[in-house]
């Protein structure tokens, strides 16, 4: 099976395969997946000495709030994120290295349009409440965040899901109004737990899953209580036998609290403190290469921005380096004004980076009849810890293109409702794109709801659907490749920063050689992949 | 004499009912005059226009304002304070525990805080003057001049970063012993003593030493009574009705300000509930929470009238 995944590889780099042998070996490599993701640990982690089990990963998190919910459908930062993960499963897993891996599913399979995905769930699982898992669980999980009565955060990410059915105890099949190459990779999205089914309804409230921990007790915003479930089926997780997670929304308190001991890991570190941080021989910083970007909107339908040659000397005039070196303090990468960060599989490398060029700037002014230009910048540290400083610096670099920014602080509380995405120029950022077709479908495409910069361009938008049910891969890498041009040319996105994740942990606690590239804390599952030191 | 304050009792409660619906309905119109909803809230850069109204479906707040007001106002007067719109939880259930522990925390703080800045203060009042005085006056005012949090960091530096004497978190679980409690507390406690003492502190002195120069004092240092019954026997009982007010003030602020502290010693309290609740527009916690910030207000200050009048003979006999 190594061996026809090497081949498939092969025939896709290649770029001559013909469609059906693709989809016929792609549902395949979800078998091969199963197998590799099984054998997997024990290699990897034979470098850094085997796992130990027992003890207690002590967690203080950023991000828990008392309205916090066990609905999946609610769930909005770190907090349920990390603590849910480790309760729950999805049908699809997003390894270490990036690529989605079986998880409840044990393979899928499309068909040549990818319209209809069939997944093949994992046998003889059973849920914390005793239940066994079926295809009935995973059809009520998927549709509790469908339909209109649903108030799920996850419905935008469903929102080509025409049906999903049942099929025998054993599959259940999605039906999409179009093709969509990456859907394994929608069904690994953290919202998309699988849960059991009561009376044909997801029972959420039961806080019962399949995961490795149980929930012992959980005070929204406060703290979760979780204790090893000895039945887990994923062999070689789950090393802790229990896990607390304490929610420490003020970041002093989370550095106090791992310096004296009270956790062994902290998330979002004080990038102002972390350099004495870093002087503690028993810590380690762990870096999370990342999707999280900041951007600064510019609606391309309001009277400011509607020119793109204003909208180019915006993006002329800020000096990205130095924003990187002071906002992030180095934690992160410079945007080249497209979503798709560095290292991210369809990443446009032939695109030249752009950087601070006043005179361009000036020159694009020009051409659209202005020798100088004042804007109106609402900024507010909703959007990121930094955003309204951020916004000040920008100020004080547009200033040499002749461009006069007036920064105007805006009250984080009802920012997202209120200003961002109804104003013509605010700050605003992206917490992941785990795939490039996610990424321009909600932020770029024309009339979906969180397109922030409300820009429209019909090459782009014919270019996100072909893309979408493209599985040949190297034609799809050529539209994403020209998707990336169009937004870093045309569209209304400055995108100045890709910010990593920042965590911290105690040498108590120790991990495999890799953590996943997406989302921090190890891809947010480090409860069950991380051990004792 | 006792039904002249058994009057003053039931009035003063009959207002304090008043203040607690005008409270209600205050704190339901100015939410209301946030900007957003719940749902919108809730829902932050994730929402869109079909989810956000179908949470608004679900949650009655496509109904009315006023009507919305008199279902709650119904429940309450029945004592249901309701779910939390975010969660779903009960609100007893929510505010309960948290109650308990800012109540035991202010507690704590009032055993410690309030018999020290009595001392004190009495203390301050007889050395008048004295380089004590001084250095207590000095250190006080610099103590509560300091902003809470950064009183707090200082402790947690000194008393768990370099010495590790106490922990720097205060979480709670819900099985924690007395002793464990006690343990988490001892920071938090000393935090808000040194930002409560002041006051306190001052106000006993300014009285007694007011009071220590009437004349009637001077005649009971020259009858050769001992400094300890005139202060507590003569002085103190006159100038109760201030002290008493202050204390009563304070202690309020033990309940209803403490959120700061709350959030660097991560003591789940009602502050943080509050403030959450707000930020998350969630009407029926923000209600139930501010009801219990005013009652306390008005208990205690009630409270400290009652005794105020119960400690100055004229007012507890008037003339005709």
């Amino acid at each position: 099976m190594n061996n026809k995944k090497n081949n498939l590889t092969q025939a896709i780099t290649d770029g001559h395969l013909p469609r059906r042998d693709f989809l016929k070996l792609a549902g395949m490599v979800g078998v091969a997946g199963a197998a590799l993701s099984f054998g997997f640990p024990l290699n990897a982690w034979a470098q850094e000495g085997t796992p130990k089990s027992g003890g207690v990963l002590r967690l203080g998190l950023a991000g828990g709030s008392t309205s916090d919910s066990l609905d999946p459908g609610s769930w909005s930062d770190t907090f349920t994120f990390v603590g849910f993960s480790a309760v729950y499963n999805s049908l699809v897993e997003i390894g270490v290295d990036g690529t989605a891996t079986p998880e409840l599913a044990e393979s899928w399979e499309a068909s040549p349009d990818a319209r209809i995905w069939t997944f093949k769930l994992r046998q003889g699982v059973q849920f914390h409440n005793g239940k066994t898992l079926a295809a009935e669980d995973v059809v009520a999980s998927i549709e509790h965040h469908l339909g209109e009565q649903s108030t799920s955060a996850a419905k935008t990410v469903l929102g080509d899901v025409l049906a999903v059915k049942a099929q025998g105890e054993d599959s259940v099949v999605f039906e999409l109004r179009s093709g969509n190459a990456d859907f394994p990779y929608v069904m690994a999205d953290y919202h998309l737990v699988i849960m059991p089914s009561k009376d044909g309804l997801a029972d959420w409230r039961a806080g019962s899953g399949t995961g490795g921990y149980r929930i012992k007790s959980f005070e929204p915003g406060v703290r979760m209580a979780l204790e090893r479930n000895p039945g887990y089926w994923k062999p070689g997780r789950a090393h802790f036998d229990s896990a607390e997670l304490i929610g420490i929304s003020d970041g002093a308190a989370r550095i106090n609290a791992l310096i004296t001991g009270e956790v062994d890991v902290i998330n979002k570190v004080d990038l102002k403190t972390i350099n004495l941080l870093k002087l503690n021989p028993n810590m380690v910083i762990e870096e999370t290469k990342g999707a999280q970007h900041y951007t600064f909107p510019m609606l391309c339908d309001s009277k400011e921005f509607g020119d793109n040659n204003i909208r180019m000397a915006m993006k002329h005039a800020i000096d990205r380096e130095a924003m990187l070196g002071s906002v992030l303090r180095g934690y992160g990468s410079v945007g080249n004004d497209h979503p798709l960060q560095p290292g991210h599989r369809f990443l446009n490398t032939t695109l030249e980076q752009r950087t601070y060029d006043p005179d361009k700037a000036r020159f694009y002014l020009r051409k659209a009849g202005m020798e100088s230009l004042n804007v109106r910048l609402q900024a507010s540290d909703a959007a990121y810890s930094g955003a309204v400083d951020a916004s000040v610096l920008f100020k004080e670099q547009a200033r040499a293109a002749g461009i006069n920014i007036d920064v105007a602080r805006e009250p984080a509380d009802g920012f997202f409702s209120n200003v961002w995405n109804k104003q013509p120029f605010t700050t605003s950022f992206w917490y992941s794109s785990l795939t490039a077709d996610r990424m321009f479908s909600i932020g770029y495409a024309k009339g979906a709801s969180w397109n922030e910069t409300h820009w429209e361009h019909e090459r782009f938008n014919e270019l996100l659907n072909s893309a979408r049910g493209e599985l040949n891969e190297p034609l799809r890498r050529e539209m994403y490749n020209e998707m990336q041009q169009l937004c870093r040319d045309e569209g209304g996105a400055l995108i100045p920063l890709f910010a990593n994740s920042v965590a911290a942990r105690s040498k108590r606690i120790a991990h495999g050689p890799e953590t996943a590239p997406y989302g921090e804390l190890d891809g947010l599952r480090l409860i069950e992949r991380w051990w004792q030191a | 004499m006792v039904k002249s304050i058994l009057l003053l009792l039931v009035q003063r409660l009959a207002l304090g009912l008043l203040s607690l619906f005008a409270v209600s309905v205050i704190i339901f119109l100015a939410v209301g005059l946030l900007p957003g909803d719940i749902a919108q809230a809730m829902l932050g850069q994730a929402a869109t226009d079909e989810t956000v109204a179908a949470f608004r479906a679900q949650l009655g707040l496509d109904q009315p304002p006023l009507m919305r007001f008199m279902q709650w106002i119904g429940n309450f007067l029945q004592g249901d304070l309701g779910v939390s719109l975010a969660n779903q939880r009960e609100i007893s259930e929510l505010v309960g525990a948290r109650l308990g522990n800012t109540l035991t925390l202010a507690a704590m703080a009032a055993l410690v805080s309030v018999p020290l800045a009595l001392l004190l203060g009495m203390l301050a009042a007889l050395y008048r003057n004295s380089w004590f005085d001084r250095a207590l006056n000095t250190s006080a005012l610099s103590a509560v001049s300091f902003p809470e949090f950064f009183v707090a960091y200082i402790l947690i530096m000194i008393f768990s970063v370099k010495l590790g004497w106490f922990p720097s978190i205060s979480n709670l679980a819900p099985d924690a012993s007395f002793a464990e409690v006690f343990e988490r507390s001892v920071l938090p406690v000393a935090t808000l003593s040194l930002v409560v003492i002041a006051q306190m502190m001052r106000m006993t002195r300014a009285a007694l030493i007011n009071l220590l120069a009437s004349p009637y004092i001077e005649m009971a240092r020259l009858k050769g009574i001992s400094q300890a019954r005139i202060i507590f026997r003569h002085a103190l009982p006159n100038a109760l009705a201030p002290i008493v007010n202050v204390v009563a003030l304070n202690l309020a602020y033990l309940v209803v300000g403490v959120v700061v502290v709350e959030v660097v010693f991560v003591y789940p309290g009602l502050g943080q509930l509050l403030v959450d609740s707000v930020a998350k527009r969630d009407i029926p916690v923000v209600q139930a929470c501010s009801l219990i910030f005013a009652a306390t207000y008005v208990v205690l200050n009630t409270l400290a009238d009652v005794l105020a009048i119960a400690s100055n003979p004229r007012l507890m006999h008037p003339k005709g």
